[in-house]
Parts: C-alpha cells; sequence; structure tokens
C-alpha cells in the first residue's frame, strides 16, 4: 500500500449509511476516468459490493503470480470475501473476522495501482481496530454519515476514536443528505468532502455497469472524485 | 508460483523487524487447513531471503494438524482438507476463514467452532545468530 497514491478507508459505526454504496461508486467512476483504482471489501460476513457491480460470485477469479491479482471489472481492480465463499453464509467471530482480513491483506497483490479503496462493515469492532491502528497513516478515513440524528451520534463517536488514533486527515462524505453536514464538520474538524442526495430511483443505478455510468447522481461522486484526486 | 511466495515475503518481514536478519534457526508450524506446499514455501523462504540479504540458516517446517472444536456441544475433530473438492480447497487455502462456509460440527451443525489448530503458518520458534 505504500507505493500507492492514496489508499482510503471507508468507514462509519452505523450500518445502511452506504458505506458500501459510496465506496464503490467512487472506485468505479475513478476507474472510468482511467485512474488505476482497486477496491476491496472487506465486509467479510455481509459483503454486497458484487451486488452494486453486479458481478456474479462464482465469476470472480483471482490470478495468482506471487500472491493474488485483483478481479477485474471494467476497469476497476477488485476483491471480494464472495470469491472465497461463492456467496454462502459466512459467519464469523470478532477474532476470526480480524485473521481473515490479516491474511487477505498480506497476500494481495496492488502492483500497478494508483488508489485504493477499502469497504469496511459497519461497527467499531476488530477488523476497525485492525484497520485504525494496524494500517496507521498508510490509509485515510472516509467516514460516511447521513444526516439522521441516529447516524451523526455513531459518527461523532467514531471521528473521535479516530481524532484520537492520530490518523491525520480525516474525510467526511454526507451520504442521502443536503450539504447540512458542512458544519458539523467545522466543528470536528473534518473535511466534508461533499454530500450524495437522497433519490429515490436509485436503486434501478444499482446490479450493472451500465446503470452505474448512466446514474443520474452520479455527477454528486464525480465532485467527490475530483477532490480526492486532485493533490496526489 | 502460488501465495506461498506472498506469505513467505510477510513472514520474512515480520522476522526482519522484530528478530533482526541474522537468523540461525526459523521454526515453522504450518496447518493443513491452508493445503501449504512446504516446498514452495521453503524455496519462496530462501530465495525472498536472498534477494532482502536476511541470512537465515535453518529452515525447520512441522506439519501440524487442524483440529475444529465446536463453541456450541463442545465436540472437537479433526479436519481433512480432501474432504473438500479442489475449488473448495482453494478457496481456503488463500482464507482459511471460508472453511466457515463449508463446514459444520458434526455432532450438532452448529456453524459456531473454532479452529483450536492448525489454520495456516505460524512461527515456532526463531533462535538468532
Amino acid at each position: 500500500m505504500k507505493g500507492l497514491k492514496k489508499n482510503f478507508l471507508v468507514l462509519s459505526s452505523k450500518g445502511g449509511v452506504g458505506k458500501s454504496t459510496i465506496s464503490t461508486l467512487l472506485a468505479f467512476y475513478a476507474a472510468e476516468r482511467n485512474l488505476k483504482v482497486g477496491l476491496i471489501d472487506l465486509d467479510f460476513t455481509n459483503p454486497s459490493t458484487h451486488i452494486i457491480l453486479g458481478v456474479n460470485p462464482v465469476e470472480v477469479t483471482y490470478t495468482e503470480d506471487k500472491g493474488l491479482f485483483p478481479h477485474k471489472v471494467g476497469g476497476l481492480s477488485y476483491i471480494t470475501p464472495v470469491a472465497f465463499t461463492k456467496d454462502l453464509p459466512l459467519p464469523l467471530r470478532g477474532e476470526s473476522v480480524s485473521k481473515a482480513l490479516l491474511e487477505l491483506l498480506s497476500i494481495l497483490r496492488l502492483d500497478g495501482l494508483e488508489y485504493l479503496v477499502i469497504d469496511t462493515p459497519p461497527g467499531l469492532g476488530d477488523e476497525h481496530m485492525d484497520l485504525m491502528y494496524k494500517l496507521g497513516d498508510l490509509v485515510k478515513p472516509l467516514v460516511v454519515s447521513t444526516p439522521s440524528i441516529l447516524s451523526l451520534g455513531s459518527v461523532k463517536r467514531m471521528i473521535h476514536l479516530l481524532k484520537e488514533a492520530n490518523v491525520g486527515e480525516v474525510f467526511l462524505v454526507e451520504n442521502m443528505g443536503d450539504g447540512k453536514l458542512v458544519e458539523l464538520a467545522k466543528e470536528l474538524g473534518v473535511v466534508y468532502l461533499g454530500y450524495i442526495p437522497y433519490y429515490p430511483g436509485f436503486d434501478k443505478c444499482l446490479g450493472s455497469l451500465e446503470g452505474l455510468r448512466n446514474c443520474p447522481i452520479r455527477g454528486f461522486f464525480e465532485n467527490i472524485l475530483g477532490k480526492i484526486t486532485q493533490d496526489a | 508460483m502460488v501465495h506461498e511466495w506472498s506469505l513467505a515475503d510477510a513472514l520474512l518481514k515480520y522476522v526482519a523487524t522484530v528478530y533482526g536478519t541474522n537468523i540461525k534457526t526459523l521454526r515453522l508450524r504450518v496447518g493443513v487447513l491452508q493445503s501449504i506446499d512446504k516446498e514452495i514455501l521453503l524455496f519462496s523462504i530462501r530465495e525472498l531471503a536472498g534477494l532482502h540479504n536476511i541470512r537465515v540458516g535453518e529452515v525447520v517446517i512441522e506439519e501440524e494438524e487442524a483440529r475444529f472444536k465446536c463453541s456450541r456441544c463442545g465436540y472437537e475433530w479433526t479436519f481433512k482438507p480432501e474432504e473438500f473438492n479442489s475449488e473448495t480447497r482453494e478457496a481456503v487455502h488463500f482464507m482459511p476463514e471460508a472453511v466457515y462456509a463449508f463446514t459444520k460440527c458434526p455432532a450438532c451443525g452448529s456453524r459456531d467452532f473454532k479452529i483450536v489448530k492448525g489454520r495456516g503458518l505460524e512461527i515456532a520458534e526463531v533462535v538468532k545468530y
């Protein structure tokens, strides 16, 4: 990961705020700009990035050469645990999640990539501790929140923890919002990247590359992408 | 070259960081769950040690059976990778925790079990010069 320009760790302690959607679409749209981007789904027990991309788990294959080279989805380099489980249920205790995560990160070949987007499960558990404390400043935390008070309370705690861990710059993306979290970002001392509005037809964008390419709210993702790739 | 190379790479980086670059004996334990090829692992360690200027004397690789224990009923059993087809074995080779998707406790059917031993690659002993 050291050789890459930027590695983004997409986080939220609250579930259902759109981490996987934000991770996947940012990574996919970046690849559409011909940037060399990798997407790693680390939500071992509940992966969903393959559903967003419309990838059939049985068709995911990795190339082996002194490690694992990612699967290709269009121009995107893609790693998902469903390649190993074939989408069967994978019940894991925290300790096992931690081991699986470290195993996967240690065997991946990221040669030639410029950016990496890492999707994580909700919560503040073993995998988050591993990623925050073991990867340290190799990754830039990108926290996702909706404007709901249910999400904000949870996300504030996560940002507090990230600040305490001295991880450096922390980014915030507001999902299903209208820009009202700008002030909160200032208050918390994090970098506000922008918002993705609530769009009732969003499900129609998901599940195929054409759907993603033609999604009416793509521009909002592109704005965020412009900010996170501009100074690399 | 399969992913034994990347395991050897991660192993040597860890050993060099923690124990230094003059290693007299490196004793490893390889759990059968991950179906690691010992010959390829040894070859990778030798090649990578040369590339990274790490002096490694004797390398001992011991095989360890895979034992699982059910967290629900307490039943313990030995797992044999041959029980899986080649595709599943390969999945577990790369990510040993994938075994939870394919195995249940033979006594009570629970998927809540622990891998007691034999998961993958472990350092048993490092002796410095």
